[in-house]
This record gives C-alpha cells, sequence and structure tokens, in this order.
C-alpha cells in the first residue's frame, strides 16, 4: 500500500516534469501585439480580454508554426515602434502591408484582404453616392476616375478616419483639397463622431464598417459609395515582423499559406466577417 | 543625430503653435474670470453659493483632465438631440470648444483655489486698519485687500499658466492638431518618436521658458519688496 502510493507519487512527478521540459524546451515563445479596438479583427469582450478574428487565427498560425504565443494590446499609433523597441515580436492587428510600412518592418504573405471606403448616416445625402468595386493596383485610372466623380458630393464635408493608417494617406491624397478631414485614435472614436453627427463620412475598411452597423452606435450608419482596394491602401493585412527576425517569416509564412489552402481563413473569416476575405492571389 | 530630420520635423511642428497657444491663453482668460467669481462664492456668507462653488472644484480638481475632454466631447455627443433642442449643439459639435470648454473649467477650479488662498493671506489688521480709515466695499478691495492677494497668488498662479500650457496637448485625443498631435502624425508616418518627441519637447521648453520669464517680472514689478526680503542674506557682510 504504502510502495504504491509512492510509486504513484513517483510516476506523477515524473510525467509532470517531462510534460513541462517537453513545453519550454520545444515550443518559442513569441509575443503578438494587437490593437484591441478594431472590431471584429481584434477587440476587447465584456469579460476584458482580447477577442477576434486575428486572436482565434493568431493560436490556430501559432499552433501551426509550434509557438508558444502571447497576445498584448498596443494603442495603434505606436504599433510599429514598439515592435522596433522589442517589446514584442510580432504584430496581428488588422495591418495592412504598405510600401512605406515595408522600409522599416517586414511582413509575412497576406491572411485577408478587403474592401475599403465611406460610411454615413443613412439620412445623409452621401447615402446616394455610387457604388462600384475598384482596384487601385490593377486599374488606377477607373479608380481614380471614380474618385473624381465623388469629389463634387464630398465638398466641404467632414470626413473621419484613424490616423496612422491607409486609409488616412488614401483620403488625404484624393479628398483633401475638398473636403475636412479629421484624425482619431481609434475607429471606435470616429463612429461615435459619425452617431453624433460631428462627421458626414468615416473613411475605413468595410469590414470594421459592417461590425459597426450591428452595434447600436451603428444602427443607422451604412457604407456608401464604392468600394477601394489594393495599391495604397495596402497589398492586404498581413502579420508584421521585425526585418532581422527572418526566421519568424519563414514560420509564420508557411502557417499562413496552409491556413489559406486547407480553408481555415475562410472559415473563420466567415465566422468574423461574414464573408470570405481569404487573400486572392 | 538626424539633424535635417530635426529640422523638418520642427518645420512641421510650429505650424500647430499658434493653435497650443490659442488654446492655453483663452482658456487661462476666460478660466482666470470664473476663478475670481468661484472664489468669490466660496467666501460668500450665502451658504448654497459657496457649497455649489466648492461641489465644483471639488468636481474639477479631483478628475482627470483628460477624463474631463473625453467627457465633454465623446460624452455630451451622445446627447445630440437634447442638446439640438437647447439651440447649443453648435457648440458642441466643435472640437476646439469642447477643448476650450475642458480647459477653461479645469483651470478655473484651480484658479478658485489660488484666488481664495491669496485673499485669506491678506492680514485681518490690515482690513482693520483700512476700515478705521474709513475704507470699505469696492474701496477696500480695490486699495487694500486685492494688491495683497495678487502679490500672494502670482507665484502660484504662474505655475497654474505653465501647467495649462503643457495640458493642451491632451487635446489632440479629439483630433484638434496642436503640437503634440502633429507630433504623433509625423510619427506615424516617419515611426522616429525619440526625433520628433525631442523636438515637441523643445518647443514647449521654449514657450514655457518665455512665460516663466514674464511671470518672474511681473512678480517682481507688483512686489519689488518681496522680491527683495525673500533672497537670504549674506551674513558675512553684516558682520564686518
Amino acid at each position: 500500500m504504502k510502495f504504491a502510493k509512492l510509486a504513484l507519487v513517483a510516476s506523477a512527478v515524473l510525467v509532470l516534469g517531462l510534460a513541462a521540459t517537453d513545453a519550454s524546451a520545444q515550443m518559442r515563445k513569441v509575443k503578438i501585439a494587437t490593437e484591441g479596438a478594431y472590431a471584429p479583427w481584434n477587440f476587447v469582450n465584456s469579460q476584458g480580454k482580447l477577442e477576434g478574428f486575428e486572436l482565434e487565427l493568431g493560436a490556430e498560425l501559432c499552433k501551426r508554426a509550434k509557438f508558444d504565443c502571447e497576445f498584448v494590446a498596443q494603442d495603434w499609433d505606436g504599433i510599429i515602434p514598439s515592435l522596433q523597441a522589442k517589446k514584442y515580436d510580432a504584430i496581428m492587428a488588422g495591418m495592412n502591408i504598405t510600401p512605406r510600412r515595408l522600409e522599416t518592418i517586414n511582413f509575412t504573405t497576406a491572411y485577408a484582404a478587403g474592401a475599403h471606403g465611406f460610411m454615413v448616416l443613412k439620412s445623409s445625402p452621401l447615402a446616394k453616392m455610387p457604388g462600384g468595386e475598384y482596384n487601385l493596383t490593377k486599374d488606377l485610372a477607373a479608380a481614380e476616375k471614380a474618385i473624381n466623380e465623388l469629389k463634387p458630393m464630398l465638398k466641404g464635408k467632414i470626413l473621419g478616419v484613424q490616423g496612422s493608417t491607409t486609409n488616412l494617406a488614401w483620403a488625404e491624397k484624393y479628398f483633401k483639397d475638398v473636403a475636412e478631414i479629421r484624425e482619431y485614435k481609434t475607429t471606435e472614436q470616429h463612429d461615435l463622431d459619425l452617431a453624433a453627427g460631428r462627421l458626414d463620412a468615416t473613411v475605413g475598411a468595410h469590414s470594421a464598417a459592417k461590425a459597426t452597423m450591428e452595434t447600436a452606435t451603428g444602427k443607422d450608419m451604412m457604407i456608401a459609395g464604392p468600394g477601394f482596394s489594393g495599391g495604397m491602401l495596402g497589398l492586404g493585412v498581413a502579420v508584421g515582423l521585425r526585418k532581422e527576425d527572418a526566421d519568424l517569416k519563414t514560420a509564420f509564412d508557411d502557417a499562413v499559406k496552409s491556413a489559406i489552402d486547407d480553408g481555415t481563413i475562410k472559415k473563420l473569416s466567415e465566422k468574423w466577417f461574414k464573408v470570405d476575405m481569404t487573400p486572392k492571389s | 543625430m538626424d539633424f535635417t530630420f530635426l529640422y523638418t520635423s520642427f518645420l512641421r511642428l510650429i505650424v500647430g503653435i499658434p493653435l497650443t497657444l490659442q488654446l492655453a491663453f483663452s482658456s487661462i482668460g476666460l478660466g482666470l474670470v470664473l476663478a475670481i467669481l468661484l472664489a468669490a462664492m466660496m467666501r460668500s456668507r450665502l451658504l448654497p453659493l459657496a457649497w455649489i462653488a466648492d461641489g465644483f472644484v471639488f468636481v474639477f480638481r479631483g478628475t482627470p483632465l483628460l477624463v474631463q475632454v473625453f467627457l465633454i466631447y465623446y460624452g455630451l455627443g451622445q446627447f445630440r438631440p437634447y442638446l439640438d433642442e437647447m439651440g447649443v449643439w453648435w457648440f458642441f459639435r466643435s472640437p476646439y470648444y469642447c477643448a476650450l470648454l475642458a480647459l477653461l473649467l479645469n483651470t478655473a477650479a484651480y484658479g478658485a483655489e489660488i484666488v481664495r488662498g491669496g485673499l485669506q493671506s491678506v492680514p485681518h489688521g490690515q482690513i482693520e486698519a483700512a476700515r478705521a480709515f474709513g475704507m470699505s466695499g469696492f474701496t477696500l478691495y480695490r486699495r487694500i485687500i486685492a494688491p495683497i492677494a495678487l502679490r500672494q497668488a502670482l507665484p502660484a498662479y504662474g505655475n497654474e499658466i505653465i501647467l495649462m500650457i503643457k495640458a493642451t496637448s491632451l487635446v489632440s485625443t479629439i483630433t484638434l492638431m496642436e503640437v503634440t498631435g502633429l507630433a504623433h502624425k509625423i510619427i506615424s508616418e516617419t515611426f522616429r518618436a525619440f526625433e520628433v518627441f525631442f523636438v515637441a519637447g523643445a518647443i514647449y521648453l521654449a514657450i514655457n521658458f518665455t512665460v516663466t520669464r514674464l511671470i518672474a517680472l511681473a512678480e517682481h514689478w507688483i512686489a519689488p519688496d518681496l522680491d527683495q526680503a525673500s533672497r537670504p542674506i549674506e551674513v558675512g557682510k553684516l558682520s564686518h
């Protein structure tokens, strides 16, 4: 009896010890930063925990790459400088690949891609802006023609955009001369101002706009005008990494590709965005 | 250090100085008027008036300015229909007016305490002496109480002015592009936080250097005797 007990304890210790060394020795620790204010990509839920498409996808990618991952929240406007300062190792925050960002950091292959455009109040005259889909990479001329047709309607209007985004760069390039552009720290803040009537429209990703429209704040809002993608609006959303961490890039690239190939990204995207946001190669 | 980058950042940041100064000085000016009114209410014999002033100071000194800015801008933004009905939505629609209101209410609360402290520091004997000369009401305030109170309150109030100039940096959170707002924008384009904040900090330092010099001048001008009397006496010189 006594011996049996001792044997049990000994084997338990052995098993636990093995499991512990197994986990710590082989799994590389990777810290991933996200904004936590960009539903449904990433947001803080009612329990105060990070949740969203990227949290679920991130866990899946880490499982495939055999990383021991931890998500941390970081304000959007400091998210690249803090990566450079090694506060974490990767960014998954609805961040688009752009040539400007590529000068500073590296990106994996894109894990999602979607259109960008305007969100307005249903009662606004801007609700009648003509629709359409334009790609700035494939047919810049057609996209710019559509933009020029929007300009008279947006004359003297106030547009809200999140700072440090491709949306802001795009809005400033094409609409600065006709409209007033206000910068916000988060998309939640410009949504509140659109609801309050301080803004005539917001400029952002359709995916985030749709998520807002499902909340109480956004119940009187709608997406108006054409959807734009590619070019300066970004070459898809990807994991941001430091340039020197080539090994992380290889591991995440493989994980993203396998998640695209086996339909995991399509499944998660339909769960969170209600549409398939898998990048089309 | 990359001096060309520092210089181009500087050229872009100085564009925000007028807004910083405009917000600081209009809130300080309007806030001072409110502060004097509040201090008078606090000293009033009508207790309800004193309670209102005390309550105001309690709330605005006890909560962070950032929270007040958010409450006035995003918080009141959710009550648009009521504000529309009252005919004041044009005011709350503008981020500039919301920022100005938050800053001026905040500085009024601190200012009220400084003014009250100044008034309380007037020695009772001086007031009695003035009364003995037949002064009362406005004359008493103008000739005795106000000059003494102002001398006492100015150093503390100078401090408040400097704090307010720095506090304007918080309004960048409600879309206003003053020096700090522009700094964030440049960092988001260049990812060079150190250089840009370094230049922004230097700009605030330069503004506050000028302001502290002006306050010191004003202190000397209204109370040259206090300025001299407060300096330590050189003991060595006295003994010979």
